[in-house]
């Protein structure tokens, strides 16, 4: 038992290895299915409360059932959360998203922000 | 009564690191990105006093930091990922062909998967999936580093586990 604190064994080399191949291929596959979506999908609480296009300069406030407030920017095919009146504030620190199947999400609020390609079919493959 | 002064140790220890952790938090705008700091105690307390210890320590961490830094929804999302974690790390144990590296790189990844599946339900979309690659790769370097810091600290620990 001693031992084992010591040093890797070869399972746990094994294992490593294993799971970060997985996630190496995992974004190589999302790379290459990855397309510039056509419509930007919001959506509060599950339900869909807007939708918007990528291409359409716009900002929008996505305001929900007990009145928390966010703001969406679409600028340049970009789309980024430049407000959000929660407290973790990770979906403001989010990236800007711009392919199909990316995700802004605020937990707080339950506000989802999806991309979608315009045929739709793309969005289960990111996903699934 | 001296269970009771090393349970409190150990929940407090890991209620320490989850405040820090929730202090350096923000990783570059991915959600769900942490250190997993706190896991180095579950996994000390898991591997030298044995399941019940483990698994108590991490349930009251998860609700006292929940609580605190948190709330109800915050605490859905850890307890889904610390039981999850913490049960497949005992059967990896349990299955003796890993060291704790390895059973803590199993949890680190687990706890990720738990917290996707968790989000996927809780709002209703398939598209947090694409967060995967990114944090099974996150989990598992995590895990390392727990691992690393745990083959430590647990013989450490041990040399004053029968005062």
């Amino acid at each position: 038992m001693g031992n084992s604190f010591e040093k890797f064994r070869k399972n746990d080399v094994y294992l490593i290895v294993i799971l970060i191949v997985i996630g190496i291929a995992g974004l190589i596959l999302m790379q290459a299915v990855k397309k510039q979506g056509g419509t930007v999908v919001v959506k509060v609480d599950g339900k869909v409360y807007k939708e918007l296009k990528l291409s359409e300069n716009q900002t929008v406030e996505i305001v929900n059932d007990k009145g928390n407030k966010n703001i969406l920017e679409i600028k340049d095919g970009k789309v980024d959360m430049t407000y959000a009146d929660c407290n973790n504030q990770v979906c403001v620190n989010h990236k800007k998203i711009m392919y199909n199947g990316e995700t802004i999400i605020c937990m707080p609020n339950d506000v989802i922000v999806e991309i979608h390609s315009d045929d739709d079919s793309n969005v289960d493959a990111v996903a699934r | 009564m001296k269970k009771v002064a090393l349970y409190g140790m150990y929940v407090t220890l890991a209620f320490v690191f989850s405040y820090i952790e929730h202090v350096i938090m923000p990783v570059n705008g991915i959600p769900g990105i942490k250190l997993g700091l706190a896991n180095v105690v579950v996994v000390t307390a898991l591997y030298i006093h044995g399941v019940r210890t483990g698994m108590f320590v991490n349930i009251v961490r998860i609700i006292l930091a929940g609580l605190l830094f948190g709330n109800l929804f915050g605490i859905i999302y850890s307890m889904a990922g610390g039981m999850t974690s913490f049960i497949v790390m005992v059967i990896m144990k349990k299955t003796d062909r890993f060291s704790i590296k390895g059973v803590s790189v199993t949890g680190g990844v687990m706890h990720n998967i738990a917290q996707i599946a968790v989000a996927a339900v809780m709002l209703k979309t398939k598209a947090v999936f694409s967060y995967l690659p990114v944090l099974i790769i996150a989990g598992t370097i995590m895990g390392v580093l727990v691992g690393v810091i745990s083959s430590f600290v647990v013989p450490a620990v041990k040399k004053y586990e029968n005062i």
